[in-house]
């Protein structure tokens, strides 16, 4: 133990013969020389690699060792690695804890709104590509479901498996690489991010082979998809689907009991229940908390009534539920893939009665919404019966996800908030939009 | 999903007994989904939409969506024939009246329950026209989930929030003057012009370039 440690002597403390100094409130304080402070109350425990109970880990208090100094505000962003974009944060601090802090963005904002609102329905597919970038097809998926209901078409029912295939893919290369990025956020450089990004590529080749694209793939249409899929797709998506299992088993096994992990991100960044639902949020922010809302089993979209899975919840609602919730849903992903890839009949993939050319909704308006990997993304449309849309909005999850950042930072060590930032998953592409 | 609970005259009724002088009034949704909304007053907005939050029988503790809708002033042009007695004779004639329409903008918002899994209830508030009327009573102290968005509504289409916690521009910076998402929009030629010193050298090339041809090299 006494190897391990060094000690440093600070006022108002006492040093005994084997390293280990007292506090005035009988609770032992270590000092690593990497800096971090160990305390526990129990001053006879002995130190060993597993994490103890009633330790807690701190990092370095400010120069002079208290807190309630003078408040440092500083700008995190938005060129900072891990803010995931261009992002900003105005933090101030108190020493190490945060006391305030403003999310500012808008930096990638083209208005992706009235640009919609300028050109037909038909055209806005690919720039839906761009909101989300990780998750094209979910987002193709929102908007489409929008049109189809504004327009009242029907989707024939190979159209729908192959959205749910791509839609659930879609999710497991989001869950795994959010993953990777929690990961690379804690400090854990390239290892987990690159497993993560193995398996991503796997499902990005399935991606380009069936829509010419790894990320942009401006796939589906108004009343189906548009094109079928290409021989052989259906047998490699199943080995791919099955063994990311395995992938998910070493996944885990890096990292569920990691204890980095778990001491950077238990009890980290909480978020009550009652605050999650009155601020909207959703996705497995929500289900972290412990909501079970899932849309996929509320709206019963496309067909997802046909499959079974299960919801997993979270009792903490702090970061490292947040990651286990989205490791489990890759579970039940996988799960509904195998099925789906099994079922899934022959037949066609668009709607007859779908127009590509010269498509004019009734006038009326309509919300069509889906679980995204990232929560409820949603599209509102007014139709004038004009060719475009007279509204169009994007109801974007990563945006309204982060109107608790401050509450969940609050108090919280700066370096954690990089880390609360992480756990919410936004891409800036939707958030500015 | 009970189809009859979520009729909008349903939910009208339900509201006019728990929020009393409230005026509501059903917008018939012509696609269709058949997601029909409702306009509430402003002055009862928050009471409305607090009723609807708290009542056992919606318990709408979900905002969902909110969005701000630009509906410009509208000239309807009416082609009305009328027969006349002219210089003896009867003829027809075709007289056109324009009817203005005044404009107003519109904050809509989709309503859900996490706890009873139903919905959409959609609320529609309108303000008094598109100049300084613009004025809706904020629904974040209902429902936190409203702040970002209708900070991006005051931000794109210029509705004043009255009520609202931090109510600044959210995507456009904060110098930015007009209301991007408002239909009479007109962009700017450099959204970002301001002058630099390079500015006064080109005025000086362009004066010699100027002298030089006048003068004819000499």
């Amino acid at each position: 133990m006494s190897a391990e440690f060094t000690l440093e002597k600070r006022g108002g403390e006492r040093a005994n013969e084997d390293g280990e100094s007292r506090t005035a409130d009988g609770r032992s304080a270590f000092r690593t020389a990497a800096g971090m402070t160990f305390t526990h109350n129990n001053s006879d425990t002995t130190q060993t690699t597993a994490p103890a109970k009633g330790f807690e880990l701190r990092p370095k208090a400010s120069h002079n060792g208290e807190i309630g100094g003078e408040l440092l505000e500083i700008s995190m962003g938005p060129q900072h690695p891990s803010t995931h974009g261009v992002f900003r944060m105005d933090v101030v601090l108190d020493g190490e804890r945060v006391v305030q802090l403003k999310p500012i963005f808008g930096y990638l904002h083209r208005n992706h709104e009235k640009i919609a609102e300028g050109t037909t329905y038909l055209a806005s597919i690919p720039y839906t590509d761009r909101l989300d970038y990780f998750c094209s097809l979910t987002n193709n998926w929102a908007y489409c479901l929008a049109v189809e209901k504004l327009a009242g078409l029907q989707v024939p029912e190979r159209a729908e498996y192959i959205r749910i295939i791509t839609a659930e893919l879609t999710r497991l290369q989001n869950h795994a690489c959010l993953g990777g990025f929690l990961l690379q956020d804690m400090g854990a450089s390239g290892t987990p991010l690159m497993y993560a990004f193995r398996e991503r590529e796997k499902i990005l080749d399935l991606f380009e082979s069936l829509t010419g694209a790894r990320m942009m793939c401006n796939y589906m249409r108004f009343g189906g998809c548009r094109c079928d899929l290409p021989a052989g797709w259906l047998e490699q998506s199943k080995r791919v689907v099955d063994d990311f299992p395995q992938f998910l088993d070493e996944f885990e096994a890096l990292l569920n009991e990691n204890e980095i992990l778990m001491s950077r991100t238990q009890g980290v960044g909480v978020l009550p229940r009652a605050l999650a639902v009155d601020a909207s949020i959703t996705g497995p922010m929500l289900r972290a908390c412990g909501v079970n809302y899932d849309i996929r089993k509320v709206d019963k979209y496309g067909i997802y009534d046909r499959f079974q899975f299960r919801v997993p919840l979270g009792d903490h609602g702090d970061v490292y539920d947040r990651y286990m919730i989205r490791v489990l849903e890759m579970r039940e992903s996988v799960k509904i893939l195998q099925h789906a890839l099994k079922d899934i009949p022959a037949g066609p993939i668009v709607d007859p009665k779908a127009k590509l050319r010269g498509f004019r909704p009734k006038p009326g308006e309509a919300y069509g919404r889906i679980e995204a990997p990232k929560g409820e993304l949603g599209f509102y449309l007014i139709s004038d019966g004009s060719p475009n849309p007279y509204r169009y909005r994007v109801r974007p999850p990563s945006f309204i996800n982060l109107t608790i950042l401050e509450d969940m930072c609050l108090g919280q060590h700066v370096a954690d908030v990089v880390i609360i930032l992480g756990s919410i998953d936004i891409v800036l592409g939707e958030v500015d939009r | 999903m009970d189809t009859d609970k979520n009729a909008p005259e349903q939910i009208k009724s339900r509201v006019e007994v728990g929020v009393p002088g409230v005026r509501l009034e059903v917008v018939v949704n012509g696609s269709p989904c058949a997601q029909h909304s409702l306009v509430v007053d402003r002055e009862h907005a928050l009471l409305a939409a607090k009723f609807l939050k708290e009542d056992p029988a919606y318990r709408m503790d979900y905002v969902s969506n909110v969005t701000g809708v630009d509906w410009p002033e509208t000239t309807i042009k009416e082609i009305v024939k009328t027969k006349e007695v002219v210089d003896g004779v009867e003829r027809e004639i075709e007289r056109t009246t324009e009817k203005k329409k005044s404009g107003f903008l519109e904050a809509v918002y989709h309503l859900y329950s996490m706890e009873l899994k139903h919905g959409p209830v959609i609320l529609r508030i309108r303000t008094e026209n598109r100049a300084e009327g613009n004025h809706l009573p904020s629904l974040t102290p209902v429902w936190r989930g409203a702040e970002f968005q209708e900070r991006e509504i005051f931000d794109l289409y210029g509705i004043v929030f009255d009520g609202h916690p931090d109510l600044r521009r959210i995507l456009m910076w904060e110098e930015f003057k007009d209301y991007p998402m408002r239909k009479d929009y007109v962009e700017p030629d450099d959204y970002e012009y301001e002058p630099t010193p390079h500015d006064d050298v080109l005025e000086k090339a362009k004066k010699h370039a100027e002298k030089v041809l006048t003068t004819d090299g000499h």
